[in-house]
């Protein structure tokens, strides 16, 4: 009985120290990938070229996503509103909902499974084949030349991809509510102007999605370059690539609204 | 030696926390000779290649590379010192998203300002040294293994380096690929007047294209000499490498207790 | 892939991504009709504001002249003291009205300022003379019941 407690002590220490200790290797990770970034901006095609597989090659999921959420928002919105006589303000609803939350948070999520994990994969199997030691053998430099473009990539794209995801989103709502039930056209739009904010909602949902971009990058380059360099090792780097990105995102997204929207 | 030497090892030793692998090596490898480092698998072997390639730190001893220590070399000179040294890893590690002419030119691209018709000219000259000029346009993933080896060969002897490190150029290869591998180390070495480290277990394939020879077990090198010397080795080491033999001072089981007394146990897994 | 082709599409990507941005800015937003070129600042002292909440529209007439820069409160006169940032193509006179309105009946809240015949204008940092409270639904329904009570016993 003893014993066991004190084994389960000892476990819980190694599982905290080996956590700690990760951690410790992400910032560190992280501040390299940092002081090598001059290098991937000077030589601008290959974060160009990451650009095109972790932010273009997610377009279309994003844009598919975007609209159909933003369908469903109207219908849904529609559906409550009318029940209070204020069916015009289901522009509001559908931007607000969007612009604040869904559009950065979902756009992140599916960027984390789409473009995350084929992140982790490539920098994963580049470390089992031996290509990151050969680089580094050969006096290239592999977070300069593999780990930060992809990085930077990832960082830049995923604002885009959000503001993309909202804007689809808004149509999608417009195509519901206005298009297919009859909303006002007139008040769907000049509503949702006249309640939402440029700084306050749209500007602080580019600032999410930039963070979450940062957040879920880092993830997905770390867990490929700290990955176990077998297949098994890759492929547990990439689910945990999906599982932490998710978390991240939704424990940073309560953090972030908390501080933006407090008080308003 | 009254060769000047390229790469000396003086009692370097080399743990893995706190498991030893290297127990004191002393090696030297002479300029524009081929020298060979055998033993079977787990013995060190390419631990060995990494501290002179800079990327592991020996625990104690001193490693001189063209008289510079590595070890105590810093990031920009360590990385100066790799532009000059080539190395074959064991499967190749071809970069598998670009071409095979992308993979040889990798190096010039990265390290050098030459124009582009230069660099063309150069990859092809590379690639037609290993026999696969005509292979310039395919991707890696449709090489054989043979062919992937002498790709990756090309792409190592890219910037004619001083040194060209071998980790198991032969493994995993089928006996003609093997031949031809071994020539072609053989041929390059004398052609770039570059010197080779060489690091396998294939003994017969090396001896017949080493100028020298070493043995490494259990972190110790138990063996040297000539080919000539090794064949004629009466050390039971040697000879049960050289022979293939399945018992001999390596032993073929793991170390355990004596097999009747744990047959009659009966309780392993308590 | 060639160079060019991938620098094509993720400049396409780029400019899509902006382009979103900007829709979400002009079309969405209220970037177009919120952001006045120059302000000035007046202040009014209410006591009560109701819902009025910071960056809510002061109209006139009903058209948007200004919005509520900061709301917050007085210890000594246990008034709330308004902060407004008007348009500067707009002057108003010193004994303007400002009163706090609702949209509707349960809309939004917002400060109405009805124009006085003063020849003097408001400058900034001036503060409103008159001010109306909101109305606050409670009240209103206890001076109506109060009054009807009152009505019934002098009927009598």
């Amino acid at each position: 009985m003893r014993d066991g407690m004190i084994e389960l002590l000892r476990s819980l220490g190694h599982a905290l120290s080996g956590a700690f200790q990760t951690l410790g290797f992400a910032a560190r990770f992280f501040t390299t990938i940092l002081a090598c970034s001059g290098q991937s901006f000077r030589r601008l095609h290959l974060t160009i070229r990451e650009i095109y597989f972790s932010g273009f090659q997610s377009l279309l999921i994003i844009l598919v996503s975007g609209l159909f959420i933003g369908m469903v928002l109207g219908m849904q919105g529609y559906e409550t509103l009318q029940r209070y006589g204020s069916s015009e303000a289901l522009g509001v609803l559908v931007a607000l909902s969007l612009t604040r939350e869904l559009g950065p948070v979902v756009s992140a999520l599916l960027f984390a499974s789409r473009a995350g994990s084929s992140i982790t994969a490539e920098i994963g199997l580049m470390k089992a084949t031996e290509q990151l030691t050969a680089m580094d053998m050969m006096a290239v430099n592999p977070i300069a030349r593999v780990v930060a473009p992809r990085f930077w990539g990832g960082v830049i794209s995923m604002p885009l991809l959000a503001a993309l995801f909202s804007a689809i989103g808004v149509f999608g709502g417009y195509l519901v509510g206005v298009v297919l039930i009859g909303v006002d056209e007139g008040a769907f739009w000049s509503q949702m102007q006249g309640s939402v904010d440029f700084r306050l909602d749209i500007w602080n949902g580019i600032v999410k999605s930039f963070v979450f971009g940062i957040a879920v990058s880092l993830i997905a380059v770390f867990e490929g370059y700290d990955a176990v360099p077998t297949a098994e090792g890759v492929s547990a780097s990439i689910k945990r690539t999906v599982v932490y990105s998710a978390l991240a995102i939704l424990a940073l997204d309560l953090v972030l609204t908390s501080f933006m929207f407090r008080g308003v | 030696m009254p060769t000047e030497c390229l790469v000396r090892i003086n009692g370097v030793s080399f743990a893995y926390d706190d498991r030893p692998i290297l127990k004191g090596i002393d090696m030297e490898v002479p300029r524009g000779k081929l020298v060979a480092i055998m033993g079977n698998s787990g013995c060190g072997k390419t631990t060995l290649l990494r501290l002179i390639g800079g990327q592991l730190k020996p625990t104690g001893g001193e490693l001189l590379v063209d008289g510079q220590s590595v070890p105590a070399m810093a990031h920009d000179e360590l990385y100066a010192m790799r532009r000059r040294m080539g190395m074959l890893f064991q499967f190749g590690a071809l970069f598998t998203d670009i071409s095979v002419f992308e993979n040889v030119a990798y190096l010039m691209r990265e390290h050098t300002d030459l124009p582009e018709e230069i660099i063309r000219d150069m990859v092809l000259m590379k690639l037609n040294a290993v026999g696969l000029r005509g292979a310039h346009h395919l991707m890696p993933a449709e090489l054989s293994g043979g062919m992937a080896r002498r790709v990756a060969l090309a792409r190592a002897i890219a910037l004619d380096p001083m040194l060209i490190l071998y980790d198991e150029p032969f493994a995993g290869l089928d006996p003609i690929s093997m031949g031809v591998i071994g020539q072609l180390i053989r041929r390059l070495n004398d052609a770039l007047g570059a010197t080779t480290l060489l690091v396998t277990h294939d003994v017969q394939e090396a001896l017949s294209i080493a100028d020298y020879a070493y043995f490494v077990a259990d972190g110790q090198i138990v063996a040297r000499g000539t080919p000539g010397e090794i064949r004629a080795s009466s050390d039971p080491f040697v000879h049960q490498f050289v022979f293939g033999e399945a018992d001999g001072p390596v032993h073929f089981h793991y170390p355990a207790p004596p097999f009747e007394e744990e047959l009659m146990r009966g309780d392993v897994h308590a | 892939m060639n160079r060019k082709l991938l620098d094509l599409w993720v400049g396409f990507f780029v400019a899509v991504g902006f382009a979103a941005i900007l829709f979400l800015a002009l079309r969405v937003g209220n970037l177009s009709s919120a952001g006045f070129a120059e302000t000035y600042s007046l202040t009014a002292k209410f006591d009560n504001i109701g819902g009025l909440k910071a960056r809510g529209p002061v109209k006139s007439a009903g058209v948007v002249v200004g919005r509520v820069a900061e709301i917050h409160f007085d210890a000594q006169t246990y008034e709330a003291v308004v902060v407004m940032k008007m348009d500067s193509r707009y002057q108003f006179p010193r004994d303007t009205f400002a009163s706090i309105l609702t949209a509707g009946l349960l809309g939004e809240q917002y400060i109405g300022l009805d124009a006085g015949g003063d020849d003097r204008m408001l400058q900034s940092g001036d503060t409103f003379a008159k001010t109306q409270s909101a109305v606050v639904l409670e009240k209103l329904i206890g001076q109506f019941m109060f009054s009807k009570a009152s009505e019934h016993i002098e009927s009598k």
